[in-house]
């Protein structure tokens, strides 16, 4: 992975010395709190109901082993002993004192580690592909140029104020994991007819209060000029997007309002006035440097067959049942993608102790090159893991509640904080999350309904994705008391799509039997090898609905 | 300014964040601020409540440290005050997916 | 209001004029508007004259007449209005333009270097702004990874030099 050079280093401690200053003047009074937000909010320090919270960027999604243990350290010393990976593929502490978090800058900095652009209308973490490296049939390490972007998009001197914040998300394959559609710039990396590599530039796309699709608007920007491209949109975007109304200052809207042509026609205007300078040219010399840090480890050569680990799964039924949804196929004979799902049954989706990240780290250090990945649906993932291994790697995550076998099955859901710890929020998500997963825990059970993401935030901002889960569960307040609306449909993927509203919202009382409702109606009518998906895309909304509320 | 108080809310205290580590606090007939909800000034009606509010601001303003000063409506019971909302609840006892964590941990006179 | 031109805390020469005013003896900046509908008077006056445009007024509606301007003043309406950001940069790097490019309204000092890099050379800011505050705020980073219209060197071009500078010194 990644390492930083000098001029890495000296700029994240440059930017932990001029936040501890910063701080120091809000503490002695010298800063208002008006004069302050603005300036903890471009470092990732919020406000919540009980306490700050900060957010740690964790670029596309990748750790070492050391640096998952310094997050342990962080959250055991200056927290309550755990973390929150999010949807951003970042981890967020929910209690550090605003006095502490220079101290836990200068930490994370010790790690090559930083808290920059995490809030603020800027560029945010570029996130990517959890199975990036390892996948089959990618193109090319989609972190090469998310690394690329990650150093452009730093301290950024004319797009650090932008009318919103923005979100740029990249994928190498053609099955997206990364939800390209649904950012504000989607990069997916393709080959054209000469099977040259370049991009596929998606812009526009978007959750929160009005969910877009985005719309392609470069078919193939050649690999040298990605960074002519992406400076063409921002550009376009600062310049024109509106600041008159914060519901509508997204790059969404300006989409939407123009429209995809003319969008697209002043993108490239602005591109080709960019490209003639030549100044943002990548240099084939950076690509490579770049490039080496992310080389394929070490593989061994190994037969792709495992029969000991075949014949213990034949044995072990809980084995089996990890094997069949945790561990996915590697692009190199003999070894095979495991993810470590963050999402036991009746706890909190994200959440991870301290000790869980120590003991994700060892294991990670023993058996996956010491490397770990968050993926954005709040699980973990070790990326090259030996199939022999598997074992061993299982019995030891199991030993840390860590190998909970259901990654996308229907108790694997992505939550918000919600109103447990949020301060925007107008609903709690992670009880109702908790409640569903209590409620289809059993194994079997959720094997038989298949692949199934149920997404619930707490707030109109969308946070837990809810737009894009096949079942999606959007928490509102209505006179203090606390509603959930649900929609179906939704897909973050490559067939990306916005959920469609079932009907009138449910109580706190009635939203887990809602969607027991839905999925009996599925199991009763799908037919053969659909998942709810497909039975909703096939049939529609009506039978769902008649279920839902036929008491009515 | 944050708002979290219904219109014609009749039973209301001040609130806000510490300013070093965040933790919410309430404000005190002593014109200090407590952790405990327990411990807060209960103003009732329109224009006790409006007073006790000036006072939170006036008061924090030159010791700079709490910020995010608002109302909050909540009722007298006879096992002590109690938020209205869920919102504020949760703010007076930490998170209700983690009991062990929070005021709800800490302190005496935490309600669910 | 204090002026800063190129770090240096000076005296402001320079008058905006407000459309229904009349125009000073000396130096005088005025709004687009009055520009479009004054433009000849405004050059026969023979004084250095600049404009100052609004956010939402592209630099693209003055390229045309840039060599009659000494100040192009761009305005910020709130410090997290960051439009103005790429109004400098084309001012500098697609229109050559080599006058004053100078910030007003809402600035913050966190914001100094940022500005420096994409092409402003005068701010006017606070009276609370020392020359050391200056100098703390616009020296926050050494190094910069994107180039910009400061024209300082990129990291990636110095990462290049290092290397070139390795590789010379390895084979001598």
């Amino acid at each position: 992975m990644y390492r930083y050079d000098e001029f890495d280093l000296k700029l994240v401690n440059e930017r932990v010395a001029q936040f501890r200053g910063q701080v120091a003047r809000r503490l002695a009074g010298e800063l208002s709190e008006d004069e302050f937000k603005p300036l903890r909010l471009m470092n990732g320090v919020y406000l919540q109901l009980h306490a700050y919270m900060l957010r740690i960027a964790i670029p596309y999604g990748t750790l070492s082993s050391r640096q998952v243990r310094k997050l342990a350290h962080i959250a055991r010393v200056y927290d309550k002993g755990y973390g929150h990976f999010t949807t951003r593929q970042n981890l967020q502490l929910n209690w550090p004192a605003l006095k502490d978090i220079p101290a836990v800058l200068d930490e994370l900095a010790s790690v090559e580690m930083h808290c920059i652009q995490t809030s603020g209308n800027c560029i945010r973490n570029t996130t990517s592909d959890h199975y990036a490296g390892s996948a089959p049939g990618e193109l090319e390490d989609p972190r090469v140029v998310c690394e690329i972007i990650r150093q452009w998009s730093t301290f950024h001197p004319e797009f650090s104020f932008l009318p919103r914040k923005f979100k740029i998300a990249v994928s190498a394959t053609e099955h997206d994991r990364a939800a390209i559609r649904v950012h504000d710039i989607g990069v997916q990396v393709v080959k054209n007819a000469t099977g040259e590599l370049g991009y596929e530039v998606w812009v526009g796309g978007g959750l929160g209060r009005t969910p877009i699709i985005g719309k392609k608007v470069g078919d193939f920007v050649p690999r040298a000029d990605l960074l002519s491209y992406l400076e063409a949109v921002l550009r376009v975007y600062n310049m024109s997007g509106r600041r008159d109304y914060l519901y509508k200052s997204g790059i969404t809207f300006l989409v939407h309002e123009i429209g995809a042509e003319e969008m697209k026609r002043l993108v490239e205007e602005e591109f080709e006035e960019i490209r003639k300078t030549g100044a943002l040219q990548l240099p084939q010399e950076e690509v490579d440097r770049i490039q080496k840090y992310f080389a394929p480890p070490a593989y061994e050569t190994l037969s792709d067959a495992a029969p000991e680990i075949d014949a213990l799964a034949a044995k072990e039924k809980n084995f089996a049942d990890w094997l069949k949804t945790n561990v996915a196929q590697h692009k190199v004979p003999g070894y095979a993608i495991v993810n470590i799902s963050l999402k036991p049954i009746g706890k909190t989706p994200g959440d991870c102790s301290s000790e869980q990240m120590e003991a994700v780290a060892d294991i990670a250090e023993k058996f996956a090159f010491s490397e770990v990945r968050v993926a954005h649906e709040q699980n973990l993932t070790l990326a090259n893991v030996r199939k022999k291994d598997l074992y061993e790697v299982w019995k030891a995550l199991d030993a840390s509640e860590l190998a909970t076998p259901n990654v996308g099955l229907i108790t694997d859901q992505i939550a918000c904080p919600g109103l447990d710890y949020c301060n925007l929020a107008n609903a709690r998500s992670i009880p109702i999350a908790q409640r569903i997963s209590e409620r289809f825990k059993d194994v079997d059970l959720q094997q038989k309904i298949g692949r199934l993401h149920i997404n619930t935030s707490g707030c109109i901002n969308a946070c837990g994705h809810h737009h894009v889960g096949h079942i999606g569960i959007l928490g509102v307040d209505k006179k203090g008391v606390e509603y959930y609306q649900v929609t179906l449909g939704g897909a973050a993927d490559e067939t990306a799509a916005v959920g469609e509203i079932v009907g009138p919202a449910f109580t706190e009382g009635e939203i887990v039997d809602a969607v027991d409702t839905i999925v009996k109606t599925y199991l009763d009518i799908r037919k053969d090898g659909e998942i709810l998906l497909d039975t909703y895309r096939r049939v529609g909304l009506q039978p769902f609905k008649e279920k839902l509320y036929a008491a009515h | 300014m944050a708002q979290h108080s219904r219109k014609g809310a009749q039973v209301q205290a001040v609130t806000a964040n510490r300013l070093t580590d965040g933790v919410v606090v309430y404000l005190t007939p002593q014109n200090g601020w407590s952790p405990s909800l327990q411990d807060a000034e209960i103003a009732e009606g329109k224009e006790a409540a409006e007073a006790l509010l000036a006072r939170g601001q006036t008061f924090f303003e030159p010791g700079n440290f709490v910020l995010d000063v608002y109302l909050f409506e909540v009722e007298r019971t006879e096992a002590g005050i109690r938020a209205a909302s869920v919102r504020e609840t949760i703010r007076q006892a930490g998170p209700t997916v983690r009991v062990d964590l929070g005021k709800q941990a800490e302190l005496e006179g935490v309600h669910a | 209001m204090q002026l800063i031109k190129n770090g240096a805390f000076i005296a402001d020469v320079w008058t905006h004029v407000a459309d229904e005013d009349e125009l000073p003896d000396g130096p005088a900046i005025v709004s687009l508007q009055r520009w479009q509908k004054e433009q000849n008077a405004l050059v026969a006056r023979g004084k250095p004259l600049g404009i100052r445009l609004k956010s939402g007024e592209a630099p693209s509606l003055i390229a045309a007449d840039l060599d009659k301007f000494d100040v192009v003043a761009l305005e910020f309406p709130a410090y997290r209005n960051g439009r103005a950001y790429s109004y400098a940069r084309l001012l500098r790097e697609r229109y050559g333009y080599k006058g004053e490019v100078r910030a007003v309204g809402a600035v913050l000092r966190d914001q100094f270097y940022f500005l420096v890099r994409v092409g402003f050379d005068a701010l006017e800011v606070r009276d609370n702004i020392t020359p050391e505050i200056w100098k703390e705020s616009v020296g926050v980073f050494t190094n910069d990874y994107q180039p910009s219209s400061d024209g300082k060197p990129s990291v990636m071009s110095l990462r290049h030099r290092l290397a070139a500078h390795a590789s010379a010194r390895n084979a001598g």
